[in-house]
């Protein structure tokens, strides 16, 4: 699989093996809510990886603007996710997952 | 082949930055793995000719978002030794279901056929303008959705965090300007030697 030609196969181990990671660290950081969400964007660049390697051996350009989409709702995402932290950390002082039960029905 | 080595260099690279933002202890060093990882990303799409996006890459993600990580990161006063308990706990737990979904992915991956294509020369059209003349044609509706959607995300990130407290003097337009001329002016004669005299309502 290693050789000097790159191909398709190589963007996409690299973009599953980032997911995975991105996995991982959801799992690996249950209590800490800001690893939590960088690890929420690694998944989200492996899918722009995923998305760009398809577009540029496909020759098509709509992957990238798939991708365009997916870094914009990211941001978004980034903006709100960490505005709602820090309101909860004002209010909590914490920002332990295991503290946010006030919801629970 | 010199392209090979950048891939595999900047590959590996945002692999080993992605796996430290997950482990690191100190969630500082998490964000700026996740910013080095970044920018290796960005040069993997320089080599799959996607300038554009590599750009943007840069400028959104490291220039925004991971700032704003940091920022937030800094800014809030957390016990983060508290919050890696249960590191160990998880860890078996997370290695189970990463290596159940990494096994998944290759099993999926490596049934694929016809997957050794290499990559065609698009056109002479320069990355931006391939990309700007799909987009404000075919995609316009979207485009003006995902402006939409930032839009609608900085109003409300600015409506979360915005906060009144008490013992603060600032303006308040809206009561200056909704005061009339008779409530706060008053005419008097003042005759010359006797002064002004007292404001009496």
């Amino acid at each position: 699989m290693i050789g000097a030609e790159i191909t398709l196969a190589h963007y996409l181990s690299v973009a599953g093996l980032l997911f995975v990671f991105g996995v991982f660290g959801i799992f690996l950081n249950r209590k800490n809510v800001i690893t939590i969400l960088m690890s929420i964007e690694l998944i989200l660049l492996s899918v722009s990886i995923n998305l760009v390697a398809f577009s540029a051996f496909n020759g098509d350009l709509t992957g990238q603007i798939f991708s365009l989409f997916i870094l914009t709702v990211a941001a978004a995402e980034a903006a709100i996710g960490l505005a709602i932290l820090v309101v909860y950390f004002r209010n909590r002082g914490s920002i332990s997952v295991d503290d946010i039960n006030v919801m629970k029905g | 082949m010199l392209s090979g080595i950048f891939f595999y260099l900047f590959a590996a690279i945002t692999l080993l930055a992605g796996l430290m933002v997950v482990s690191s202890r100190n969630p500082v060093h998490s964000v700026l793995f996740l910013i080095l990882a970044f920018f290796n990303a960005a040069g993997l799409f320089v080599l799959l000719h996607a300038e554009f996006l590599a750009m943007l890459l840069v400028v959104v993600y490291v220039g925004a978002v991971a700032v704003l990580f940091l920022f937030v990161v800094m800014m809030l006063d957390i016990n983060f030794v508290e919050l890696r308990e249960g590191f160990q706990r998880y860890r078996p737990l997370g290695l189970l279901i990463a290596g159940v979904l990494l096994v998944e992915l290759f099993v999926t991956f490596f049934s694929l056929t016809g997957s050794d294509a290499t990559m065609p020369v698009v056109s002479d059209v320069h990355n931006t303008l391939a990309l700007g003349r799909v987009i404000y044609t075919d995609y316009i509706y979207l485009f003006q959705l995902a402006g939409l959607i930032l839009l609608v995300a900085m109003i409300g990130a600015i409506t979360l965090t915005l906060r009144k407290r008490d013992g603060v003097k600032r303006q308040h337009i809206g009561s200056q300007n909704i005061q009339s001329r008779a409530d706060t002016v008053r005419l008097a004669k003042v005759r010359s030697g006797e002064g002004a005299e007292e404001s009496s309502s």
